[in-house]
């Protein structure tokens, strides 16, 4: 497992490959009020606090907040597809595509649960390396 | 003694123009509104204009070299969908500060056809790989968010097309006028579910434009008779909320907005007596409905079906036709909701006039993926 990501850019700042090869979604606790964020940052947007932030790894299972499927998107985007919004287990909202259901709001569930996976993108940057991207999948799959 | 007047407004109809300039489209808004208060630009002290899309292209100035330089200040104002009602609050501003006595306040936009945004900046494209940053699709998870809380249903937002656009044929100056019934709203193409087509407003051109006064200016020039009293002007952004950098916030922003604003007004939703607010997608009405206080929480569902916001219902809402047909050039809709509003309280809103319209309120709320939000609310009060 430790290599299968090696030579794979990741496609957003806040997903990281640690030092082993492994890759998680970076977050970041307010020592002060508790908040969770996505990504890294330094002060506090709900409390203010500018000395207290720390950096941690968000969980990769949660459950569906909300949803939408798209049909149509920017030019050359490739629909329908599930845009969602998930409360991740230990705390933090990421946005994400939801893989592996069909887009239909009839198969979709709110607080459904879901895992996050990463795999690659399918889009290269500049010099022809694969994007890593993380993506939502249901639970069970 | 101190109270700020609407004493000019105007908006052009809104259309597609490709062969005229903003600054040509907020000439004509502009001059609309300054013949409806009987002044000239010599008489302004002061322009505020709202322009998003030429933002950094002095679209105030270019304006002022349409309709006449007299030297005035310039203030050049982008607020994304609250852009308008930005520009005419700093004008607002400028004379509670008693800086001037008479201002005009400009919002202009031309649009191009199709989804906002989507420019490709080079590297990963996040578009379909991390959810979808189209504005259909923000508004959709809203109104989903809504239907987790309380059950609200597809059928129940796509009536709020019904109405809008069923307004919208009482107003000669929305782009569309045309009956859409629920069938025909429901099967049109889907976007964002639950954010059909004809959920989705209508990207424009468009100008409007507002001459504001103190009552010092409106007592001396005799136009009491034609003013409309603002009685409050407040706007918001983004306070923090638990899923916003995930899940952008139209609700917290607009919540605080109303608070401020029944606060600052003295009055409850109660005493409104019409609303024009910021329908950008069906989805988005509803939710408003309970951010403004005009129904209680959980409530919308139930105020769409019953026809409460329709004309002629207990607190229509949008009128006009709202942006989803009026159209919505995104500078120039904050001051032609305002121009819509003020229009009833003058009792000259024709077709659509709701009867005995004294106190009105107007609502923005502009942002995006990834930027966080504005809010503005104006309550206007018939003189």
């Amino acid at each position: 497992m430790s290599n299968s990501y090696e030579g794979m850019v990741p496609s957003v700042p806040y997903l990281k490959i640690d030092s082993t090869g492994e890759p998680y979604i970076a977050g970041s606790q307010c020592g002060k009020c508790g908040q969770i964020f996505f990504g890294e940052r330094t002060i506090c947007a709900r409390c203010a606090d500018r000395t207290s932030m720390q950096a941690m790894r968000l969980g990769e299972t949660g459950k569906l907040y909300a949803y939408t499927v798209i049909h149509r998107s920017f030019p050359g985007v490739k629909t329908p597809f599930v845009a969602a919004t998930v409360e991740l287990d230990g705390g933090g909202v990421l946005k994400g595509t939801l893989l592996e259901v069909e887009p239909d709001p009839a198969k979709l569930a709110f607080d459904m649960p879901v895992r996050t996976v990463f795999r690659d993108s399918g889009q290269k940057d500049q010099d022809g390396r694969p994007y890593l991207n993380y993506y939502f999948v249901p639970a069970g799959a | 003694m101190n109270d700020i007047y609407v004493v000019g407004i105007d908006m052009i109809r809104f259309g597609r123009f490709p062969d005229r300039t903003p600054p040509q489209l907020a000439a004509e808004a502009a001059l609309m509104a300054l013949d409806d208060a009987g002044l000239s630009i010599t008489d302004m002290q002061a322009l505020y204009c709202g322009n998003l899309m030429q933002a950094s292209n002095m679209v105030g100035q270019r304006l002022l070299r349409e309709i006449g330089q007299t030297g005035i200040p310039v203030v050049n104002v982008a607020n994304a969908c609250a852009t308008g009602a930005t520009a005419f609050r700093d004008g607002w501003i400028a004379i509670r500060a008693g800086l001037y006595d008479m201002v005009l306040a400009v919002g202009v936009e031309q649009m191009g056809k199709g989804l906002l945004g989507g420019t490709d900046r080079g590297g990963f494209v996040t578009e379909g790989a991390i959810g979808s940053d189209t504005m259909p699709a923000m508004f959709a998870q809203i109104g989903l968010e809504h239907q987790r809380k309380y059950g609200t249903t597809f059928e129940q937002f796509a009536k709020v097309s019904v109405k809008n656009h069923h307004h919208s044929t009482l107003n000669p100056k929305a782009m569309y006028q045309v009956e859409t019934p629920l069938e025909q709203v429901m099967a049109s193409e889907m976007i964002a579910y639950p954010n059909t087509k004809l959920m989705c407003s209508v990207n424009v051109d468009g100008a409007a434009a507002a001459v504001i006064a103190s009552e010092k200016a409106v007592r001396r020039l005799g136009l009491m008779d034609r003013a409309v009293r603002i009685r409050t002007s407040v706007m918001t952004s983004n306070p923090f909320a638990e899923r916003e950098f995930a899940m952008p916030d139209f609700n917290a922003v607009t919540r605080l907005a109303s608070k401020h604003a029944y606060e600052a007004a003295g009055i409850g939703p109660d005493e409104i007596n019409l609303v024009e607010l910021h329908d950008c997608f069906a989805t988005a009405e509803l939710v408003h409905y309970e951010n403004l206080g005009l129904c209680g929480e959980g409530e919308a569902g139930r105020m769409i079906d019953s026809g409460e916001t329709a004309l002629g219902g207990r607190i229509p809402v949008n009128v006009s036709g709202g942006l989803l047909s009026k159209g919505h050039p995104l500078g120039a809709t904050g001051i032609a909701n305002i121009y819509e509003v003020a229009t009833h309280l003058r009792g000259k809103a024709g077709a659509r006039q709701v009867e005995g319209a004294r106190l009105g309120m107007t609502h923005v709320v502009g942002g995006g993926p990834g930027m966080g939000s504005a809010c503005a609310i104006h309550i206007l009060e018939k003189v």
